[in-house]
């Protein structure tokens, strides 16, 4: 049996394609997942991340038990309402999963966490609290729901929904949220766009996305995730790395603090082990297919994989992340296996586009 | 879902049509570009070549996954819609007026063998 959001019903009733992901019943799509991808982009879209799980941490020990859990390191929160990207580590340095948290007080934090990853982390985090001794209690809100406004327009779009958050939002910068009443409006997102991610009690989820429907606000899939988070070079737990991966190895070393005395789980085994790879962009150079995770690339400094592929709506060409060897420079060239081929890709800095301007430049332009 | 009554459908989601000549015309069903999702990339096979039923012999490509178009019939390509490579995302638009490929069958009657709209809806919906 599936897992479902309180906007299950909204979805089916929008004609969107359902999957199973992760063990919940999600829209992958509501028609063209490229439209959607596109309203992100030039409008304003909107996603039903609902079956992601906000975990509150309350308690005097809050703050310093996120200084052990967190590989980022959550002393940079001083200011109510920042928030920090970061991987919570095992003790082999892997990534248990990748979050963002959100800063309200000392007393009082809340984690944003992947949907597949829910369970585990929450054991992780208990088992965690217990070996520690922290005194902070660990509260998985499932009363909760959240959608993410996406897009040039989304903020403009979330001020003429709900006109009683544009006072606390009007100047909130971004990585910024603000509480209003028992909503949280987090200037955060996946896609490499302006906008918000709205936390808010369950109850209210359908009215709202209908009413951003009022307004223009494009249903968007997991498909158009997807695709957007990738032009936006941002990981995806599970592809681009997992429990085997260090974060080093997987593009995300400025995430990790090394440099500080702080004492996190995983950096006794991240400082015994040098970073062995590195996390590039691909950006394929001919025709001939799509790149797709696990294909085998072929650098001057050895082989590699990719981790995440796609075709970039934005680009209007297939990119990837990939996982190569030490020193492959940005403008090399290497090759794809496809299929029966070695297909021509070039490897680029990161990210692909951002905030609706394409930052790569293609070969034909270099040329 | 769309499943023309004058058609003829494989289990892995072709569409047949049989030309007055004696020819196949071959696509994929509105029920599998649905499924496929966006369409961005296809490789079509080369006028000549001949392949068995049930052999891959094309390969499609959404933004969502890769697959393989298998022969419906044993039989030689006549002939590549090539002017789809182009501009791929007509499949999606229309399954049944995008066609990939002709083919010449080996024997006159293989295609009456397939299934018809009503078993393949049946089939599809599974």
């Amino acid at each position: 049996m599936l897992k479902t959001t309180p906007l299950n019903a909204v979805h089916r009733a929008l004609g969107a394609r359902m999957v199973d992901f992760g063990g919940w019943d999600m829209p992958v799509n509501y028609g063209s997942q490229i439209e959607e991808h596109h309203a992100v982009r030039r409008a304003a879209g909107m996603f039903d991340v609902s079956h992601m799980l906000a975990i509150d941490l309350v308690g005097a020990g809050a703050r310093d038990f996120l200084r052990r859990a967190l590989a980022n390191n959550v002393d940079k929160l001083k200011l109510p309402g920042r928030a920090l990207y970061s991987c919570m580590l095992n003790d082999a340095g892997g990534v248990v999963d990748d979050l963002i948290a959100y800063f309200f007080t000392d007393q009082s934090f809340r984690l944003v966490v992947n949907a597949g990853r829910a369970e585990v982390d929450l054991d992780w985090l208990d088992a965690l609290r217990r070996r520690v001794g922290a005194a902070a209690e660990i509260a998985p809100r499932r009363d909760l729901a959240l959608i993410a406004v996406q897009g040039p327009q989304a903020r403009e779009r979330v001020w003429q929904a709900l006109p009683e958050t544009c006072a606390a939002t009007k100047t909130l910068p971004p990585f910024h949220s603000a509480q209003v009443g028992d909503w949280m409006v987090a200037r955060t997102g996946y896609t490499g766009e302006d906008g918000f991610e709205l936390v808010f009690p369950s109850a209210r989820a359908v009215a709202l996305w209908n009413a951003f429907i009022d307004i223009g606000v494009r249903p968007c899939g997991l498909g158009a995730r997807d695709t957007l988070r990738l032009e936006a070079g941002m990981n995806l737990w599970g592809q681009d790395m997992d429990e085997s991966v260090s974060p080093l190895d997987a593009g995300l070393a400025w995430t990790v603090d090394l440099a500080g005395a702080r004492d996190f789980i995983g950096k006794g085994a991240l400082l015994a082990h040098a970073q062995i790879r590195q996390m590039s962009g691909l950006m394929l150079a001919e025709k001939g297919g799509v790149l797709r995770r696990a294909q085998k690339v072929a650098t001057a400094q050895g082989e590699g994989v990719i981790t995440s592929g796609t075709y970039a709506p934005t680009l209007e060409r297939s990119i990837a992340l990939a996982r190569l060897p030490l020193g492959v420079a940005t403008g090399s060239p290497v090759e794809v296996a496809i299929r029966d081929r070695q297909l021509a890709a070039m490897v680029v800095q990161l990210p692909f586009v951002r905030h609706g301007k394409v930052l790569v430049t293609t070969m034909e332009e270099k040329s | 879902m769309k499943t023309p009554e004058h058609l003829k459908y494989t289990e892995t989601h072709e569409w047949v049509a049989a030309e007055a000549d004696g020819t196949l015309t071959v696509g994929i069903t509105d029920h599998a570009q649905e499924v496929l999702g966006d369409i961005v990339f296809l490789e079509l096979p080369s006028a000549g070549k001949r392949y068995g039923q049930g052999e891959a012999c094309a390969v499609i490509e959404s933004v969502k996954a890769a697959s393989d178009i298998y022969m419906p019939v044993a039989g030689t390509v006549l002939a590549a819609n090539d002017d789809l490579v182009g501009s791929p995302q007509k499949v999606n638009a229309d399954a049944y007026a995008a066609w990939l490929f002709r083919i010449k069958p080996d024997n006159a009657r293989d295609a009456d063998k397939l299934m018809n709209a009503a078993a393949y809806s049946t089939h599809a919906a599974k």
